[in-house]
Formats: structure tokens, sequence, C-alpha cells
């Protein structure tokens, strides 16, 4: 069942490397308040999220022609334009759990590059804390899907079981250690001290991580991300309409998408994950080496997500992961900055996270994170992962 | 009833994987097989996801495989598996080259009594008129190992 990478190949990478010259990145930001937010619905977030972000490009909402989010409904663009009262030409549900932002990121800026639209708008709202103290239920869909027959008669309860599945694996066949991931939770929390917008500011050390309760072995509490409320979005437009906004715009260098598998016992290997084609297939559109890359902002709703996205996107090899995060070597100070603003274990996680990496990166590249920035960062990889480690996007963005 | 003693969600058996539950209920567990590609496929389809040949085959499995991974639960995030924490999941590679996901019965739900491509076979618990759920237990002959 296993795909070759080899699809790579068959890319025509310059054109749409030249395509994607034409399209910038020109707004983001969160929702007014991100973190506990019970008095406000997830649409409100959305809402916020949009007009601080449209605030921050210079762009009026009037000139907005694309909406893209996964995290409205159904059909969720569809119900975010009406909320928002745009009337869009181009839309876009794309539903592939926490990778949906980036990977609609990637589709909007196709869609300006080629003259659909001219203003793209992707938003996210979700109150993912507050949905349990209203007693939010999940549709849970069509009985005869193969899910539904043949995993929830074993367990309910999301990703937590499924990731630990995965990284037991990792565990057995590499040797990777408890330390190892707690090295991770702890150097993310390191930088989310130096984010006011953090929700867990608290210290955290190794040793608080590996005494924490098991959620699901082999996971402490301290391995699994947030369960908070939060909006984010960003904006896109044409290089062109791009010179008159408020900042400098944000490039687009690199941009793919690629998903294995939904159900955990359909994924190929359970020690790999699909950014091992997303994250080459980006990086060649780009044009960039792992060694240009000033700052990594990977999707981190365990710390094993993490430990085994930074493996698949050869930053290291695989099953060296482990070592590769000791030493604290991706805290502030440390040589491979890394989920710059404390992450969805420590920032925030209303359920799906993957627009809040690419708010970072923009806000990392063009100087704006005060004591956590990273000096002169030119180049972002941001890698977002949704379902079961099933669907990923990478991007790699960059500044002049 | 039966459902509401239970309490899990119990699976639909859909026109696709009617013969798997059906040998379920007999205990006996079948996979589905690709006569072309000479192998089995997981999960039940009209059509071998490899080829995607339409002429496909059940045959019966041997019901032994071994662990792939597990993870062991110690909280319940559903109701009806509050009284079982700890309880342990598992993906079992079996015999015939295929992957399932399951539950673990008949072991310590303790990280130092489990171990990946520890050796298993499988059991049905009959939870229901019409469904009995294949789980795995440590292979007999193997009771002793570590």
């Amino acid at each position: 069942m296993r795909e070759p990478i080899s699809a790579l190949d068959k890319l025509d990478i310059k054109e749409k490397r030249e395509l994607f010259r034409r399209v910038a990145i020109v707004g983001v930001d969160e929702s007014d308040e991100i973190g506990i937010v019970p008095h406000k619905s997830a649409l409100q977030l959305h809402a916020e999220a949009a007009r601080n972000a449209l605030a921050d490009a210079g762009i009026d909402k009037s000139e907005v022609d694309a909406v893209l989010t996964s995290s409205a409904g159904s059909m969720s663009s569809v119900q975010l334009a009406e909320y928002l009262g745009i009337v869009p030409v181009y839309t876009d549900s794309t539903m592939t759990g926490g990778s949906s932002f980036a990977i609609q990121l990637e589709h909007a800026a196709l869609a300006i590059a080629t003259g659909m639209c001219r203003v793209a708008l992707i938003t996210h709202g979700q109150t993912g804390y507050s949905d349990r103290l209203r007693g939010v239920e999940r549709p849970s869909g069509d009985p005869w899907f193969p899910a539904r027959q043949l995993e929830a008669p074993y367990y309910v309860g999301g990703a937590v079981g499924n990731y630990a599945l995965a990284c037991m694996r990792h565990m057995y066949q590499y040797g990777t250690t408890h330390e190892q991931l707690a090295e991770i939770a702890v150097a993310t929390r390191k930088w989310a001290q130096l984010n006011p917008k953090a929700l867990m500011r608290e210290p955290l050390t190794i040793e608080d991580v590996l005494s924490s309760r098991w959620v699901v072995y082999p996971f402490h509490l301290y391995d699994c991300c947030l369960v908070t409320d939060a909006g984010g979005a960003v904006v896109l437009t044409s290089a062109e309409r791009a010179r008159d906004c408020r900042k400098r715009p944000v490039w687009v260098l690199g941009a793919a998408t690629a998903h294995t598998h939904l159900t955990i016992s359909q994924m190929p290997d359970l020690t790999e994950t699909p950014a091992r084609i997303s994250g080459p297939r980006a990086m060649a559109m780009a044009g960039v080496r792992h060694e240009d890359i000033d700052v990594v902002e990977v999707y981190d709703s365990f710390t094993y997500t993490v430990l085994v996205t930074l493996e698949d996107l050869g930053f290291c090899a695989k099953g060296e992961g482990g070592p590769f995060v000791s030493g604290q070597r991706t805290a502030p100070g440390g040589d491979f900055p890394l989920n710059t603003n404390g992450g969805g274990l420590s920032y925030t996680h209303p359920g799906m996270y993957g627009i809040f990496p690419i708010i970072e990166a923009v806000r990392q590249l063009r100087g704006e994170c005060g004591p956590r920035q990273v000096p002169g960062a030119k180049i972002a990889l941001v890698n977002t992962t949704g379902g079961t480690l099933s669907a990923t996007g990478t991007l790699i963005l960059g500044v002049e | 009833m039966a459902q509401r003693a239970y309490g899990k969600p119990l699976p639909v058996p859909s026109p696709e994987t009617r013969p798997f539950w059906e040998g379920c209920k007999r205990h006996e567990l079948w996979l589905p097989y690709c006569p072309r590609c000479q192998r089995f496929f997981w999960y039940p389809r009209d059509f071998c996801p490899r080829c995607f040949a339409w002429e496909v085959e059940w045959r019966r499995a041997s019901g032994r495989g071994k662990v792939y991974t597990f993870a062991i639960h110690y909280r319940a995030f559903h109701p009806a598996w509050e009284r079982e924490v700890p309880f342990v999941t598992a993906i079992v590679e079996l015999e015939e080259g295929v992957r399932l996901y399951t539950q673990l019965v008949g072991v310590d739900p303790d990280p130092k009594h489990i171990r990946c491509d520890m050796p298993v076979e499988v059991v049905f618990e009959d939870v229901s008129e019409e469904i009995s759920l294949p789980k795995f237990r440590p292979l007999a002959q193997e009771g002793g190992q570590p």
C-alpha cells in the first residue's frame, strides 16, 4: 500500500513556484480573546479574527472575494460567508482536520495567482473547551462507515488513543523515550512563557512531565495539547495589491499537501506521517535546504507529533527524532527554534490548531515577536497535521 | 435491551462487511482477499484497494498474529468504558498481513507485561444477538513469556 515519494518527480515545480510569486500573505491575527472564552460562540471568534487580520492587512471586508474555512459546520465556508456578509466568487470548505488551513492557504494562493479571486480570507473559530461545558455533541455520522464499524466498538475518545498507538510503535522500533518526549513539552513551555497570549505560562520541568498522570500510555498529561477556545485568520492577496497593504508581504515559497489514511488501522507505517511527502515537495518547490530554514512551526497535538514530523520533514533521520530534540535544543536560545508561540501544548489548541502556526510564522518573518523573536528570521517552515496523523499541509514562507 | 446494558457502540454490518460479521458470529475470522494480488486486504470493500480489481474473495484467517502496537487507556472518554479503565487497545498484525484495530484481553494492563510483536490469537466476545467482537489475547503457548 505504501506509495513512493516519486510522485514528486512528476510535479512541475517551476511553474507552481512562478504562480505563487504572484501572491502574498498580508494579514494575520487571533480573535480578541483566546484561551477560555465561554461567553463567545465559535462564529464570534471567526468574525473577530477576520476583522483583526483584515485590519492587520489594511484591507476592507468589501474587498474579500474568497472565503476558506473548515470549522463553521458541514458547509463551513458557506456558513461563514453568510455570517460575515460576504458573497464570494471562490469558496473552500476543505476539511482535513487541523491541516485544513495550510491546505486551504495553498488553494487560496493558486486561486489568486490564476485570477479566480483577489483577496482570500481564511478563518478559524472553535470552542473546544466551552463545547464540553455546554454539552455540544459531535455528529457521529453514518454507522456503515469504516471507523464507526471497526474502531468505535473498541474505543471512543478521539485523537489521543490513536496517537498513543503510533507513538508506542515508534518507541518500540526506535527506542524513543518518555524523557525525549518530555523535552518537547518543556521547550515549548519556555516559548509560551515569552508569549503573553499563551494559556500555560508556569515553569515546567522534565520531572513535572514524567510525574504527571497517564492519559493514554505512552502519553503523560503534559504530552497532550491543551483544549481551548480560540479564533485565527489569515488574509492573502495578489502581489500588486500587497504593495498597498499595511505590513510587508510574506511570500509563499513552497506549499504541498498529502494524506495517507483516515482510520489508524489503514496508516501504512505507524512511525511515518504524510509529511514525508508534503515536506520534500514544499521544500523542492521553494528551492530551500534544511539549513536555510530559520524557524519551524510544527503542529503539536502531542509531543510525539512534533518528534515524528521533524523526522519526516528530514531535519533528522527516521528514528532519530528523540536524540534530535534532546538537551532543550528546540527551546529559546537553542539552535533549532521550534513552535515559538508556545504551540498547542502551551499557547492554545481549540481542537484544530493549524491556523495558529501560520500566524506565528508570519509574525516571526515580520519581526513582530518581541522577546520570542528569532533574530533575522527570513524563511519559516510550517507543517500542520490533521486527523490521525492522516493529512499534512507543509508551507515554506519567506520575506526578502 | 442488550444494547442498553452493553452501552458501547455496536457495529452495524454494512453490505461490504456482512461476511466478516457473520464469520465473527460463528467465532471465525474471515478476511477479504484479492486473487489478482494474491494478498489479503483490510477493511472489506467490493474491490481490492491496491489493484482495483472487483473480483474479491473471502477466506478464513488463522486468527493468529502479533501486536503491532498498543495503548493503555487510563481515562474513559465515553461512559461505557468508565468501569473498564485501564484497558488496552491495539493494532494487531495478522499472519495474513493485514492490521486490525482491536482490544487486548487476558493481559495485565501494564507496560511491563505487554510488548509490540507479542504473539496473540483471536477471541470472540458475544456482545449482542448479532454481534461478536474479535479481540485478541496472548497466544496460549507463549503465555509465560515476558
